[in-house]
């Protein structure tokens, strides 16, 4: 790890001030990815501008039904927060699916969103990796890439977002309130994360002195018919090769709302329009969840060792829906999957 | 450098550091507090957990200089009074390790389980356990003990 300079900021505006006068700084919050890279010499800032002093650290309701999740809110309490647990079940259980409980005790709501890729290759400085060093190659597109993305990649960068919280995110329509010089502004979380294409340095659309604050759920929670499904090599504490986040709205035995997004295989959370309009007035049925998966994965590109994600995410987007229609979400602790 | 004040295992220490250190290098290397182990010193294994302000953390990727204030208590603080904590002697009537290493993390991090009363189940032990890598695979009887001292807790 290089030397570099530590400060405390006592308030936001103080925090996007000393970052805009420090463009190599970087804030720190949990520090659960940032220190891991830096001590891998990934990331190399010559100053940490320490944020968890910031009054950032509650769960509130808005006037309009939803809730307002400061930037600070570890996790932890995040996932177990009896609002979320009652009103966003899916986000609670997507939360829990990730990482292990000690990481999601530091680990912040804007981290998480904030957090880079596990892509080998950018971990490793031997490598060729054009998000870690633009313009120098994508060693992962012929190398391993098992764990790499099948859909929106570049030839410049096939790398996944690791989040498991900012696919129910993405589900939920969720808003990032975040401050900069220039003010407040309020992204879109489906607009907040970026595809690669030829600036794959780019994970978000933040801005350099930007900060997040908060992030808004709208009051949609989908707290019947959900379910947050990860498949992965190991049962727990493992990042996703597929995962899937659903909510439906179900009238009759027709579906009238439907929305779901994959995670593990993009450069963001997958969400397809298409897909989802293909399922809404129709039955919930397994032939129509799985005309929607074949939509969702009609673009979908393979490399040498991750193709069976295809098959794998068309058959999870299908059990995925299933569970939900049938008001059976996935436990988070006993993974047998129904 | 810079100056930092840790209450360890209830005794104030002040501390001049880099900011670079992790939290499990303070322990170790300035406090001489070796009962907290390295392991991968990634986050990855859990065998650095300990408790800090009450919540089970990794200590590793903690830097020790944003802690300045907190009460961290690590492997060495469980026992009182010369009585081994519930969880150390449930660890030591299941056989709960074979060659220790990850012993301490899996202690501290069962007594932050404990705190956070989320598991109830074994199932919920193992899940919420599953930040703690045990490679001599000790992990049945870690779930007994940690049963145990959860009934007597």
């Amino acid at each position: 790890m290089i030397s570099f300079e530590y400060s405390r900021s006592s308030d936001v505006a103080d925090a996007v001030r000393q970052m805009a006068a420090s463009p190599a700084a970087k804030f720190v919050a949990g520090g659960t990815n940032l220190v891991d890279l830096m001590k891998m010499d990934v990331e190399r800032p010559a100053k940490l501008i320490d944020i968890t002093r910031l009054p950032l650290d509650t769960v509130e309701e808005t006037a309009g039904g939803g809730l307002r999740i400061g930037a600070l809110v570890r996790n932890s309490d995040l996932a177990y927060h009896p609002l979320v647990e009652q009103r966003f079940p899916m986000l609670s259980s997507a939360v829990l699916a990730g990482a292990s409980q000690q990481l999601r005790n530091m680990a912040s709501t804007g981290g998480n969103l904030l957090q880079r890729t596990r892509c080998a290759y950018f971990y490793d400085i031997a490598t060729p990796c054009n998000k870690r060093e633009p313009g120098s190659g994508c060693s992962a597109i012929d190398g391993l890439n098992r764990m790499n993305a099948i859909l929106g990649t570049s030839d410049a960068c096939i790398a996944v977002h690791p989040s498991d919280m900012c696919v129910a995110l993405v589900v939920l329509e969720a808003k990032v309130h975040v401050t900069g010089l220039r003010g407040e502004r309020v992204i879109a979380i489906a607009d907040f994360h970026r595809l690669p294409a030829d600036t794959p340095q780019r994970d978000t659309n933040l801005e350099a002195d930007e900060l997040v604050t908060s992030v808004e759920l709208p009051p949609r929670g989908f707290a019947t018919n959900y379910t947050y499904l990860k498949i992965r090599d190991r049962l727990s504490y493992a990042f996703a090769l597929v995962s899937v986040a659903v909510g439906l709205e179900l009238e009759g035995g027709a579906i009238k709302e439907a929305r779901f997004a994959l995670g593990g295989v993009a450069h963001k959370p997958w969400r397809d329009p298409r897909a989802e309009a293909a399922l809404r007035g129709r039955a919930a049925s397994e032939a129509t969840f799985a005309q929607a998966a074949d939509l969702v994965l009609s673009e979908a590109k393979g490399f040498e060792h991750n193709t069976f994600k295809i098959e794998l995410a068309r058959r999870a987007i299908v059990r995925a829906l299933s569970q939900a229609a049938r008001g059976t979400s996935q436990s988070q602790s006993n993974k047998k999957i129904a | 450098m810079g100056s930092v004040q840790l209450t360890v295992n209830g005794q104030v220490r002040q501390l001049e550091i880099d900011p670079r250190q992790s939290l499990l290098d303070v322990l170790r290397e300035n406090l001489d507090l070796t009962g907290t182990k390295k392991g991968c010193d990634q986050g990855q294994c859990g065998a650095c957990t300990v408790l800090v302000d009450g919540r089970r953390v990794v200590s590793c990727l903690t830097l020790a200089i944003m802690k300045d204030g907190a009460s961290i208590t690590t492997i060495e603080g469980l026992a009182k009074d010369g009585t081994l904590h519930p969880l150390q002697q449930a660890f030591i009537d299941h056989d709960a390790f074979q060659c220790g290493y990850c012993t301490p993390g899996q202690i501290c991090s069962a007594a932050g389980l404990i705190a956070e009363g989320k598991a109830k189940t074994a199932a919920e032990i193992r899940e919420l356990m599953s930040g703690n890598i045990c490679r001599c695979g000790a992990y049945s009887n870690i779930v007994a003990a940690i049963q145990q001292a959860m009934g007597q807790s």
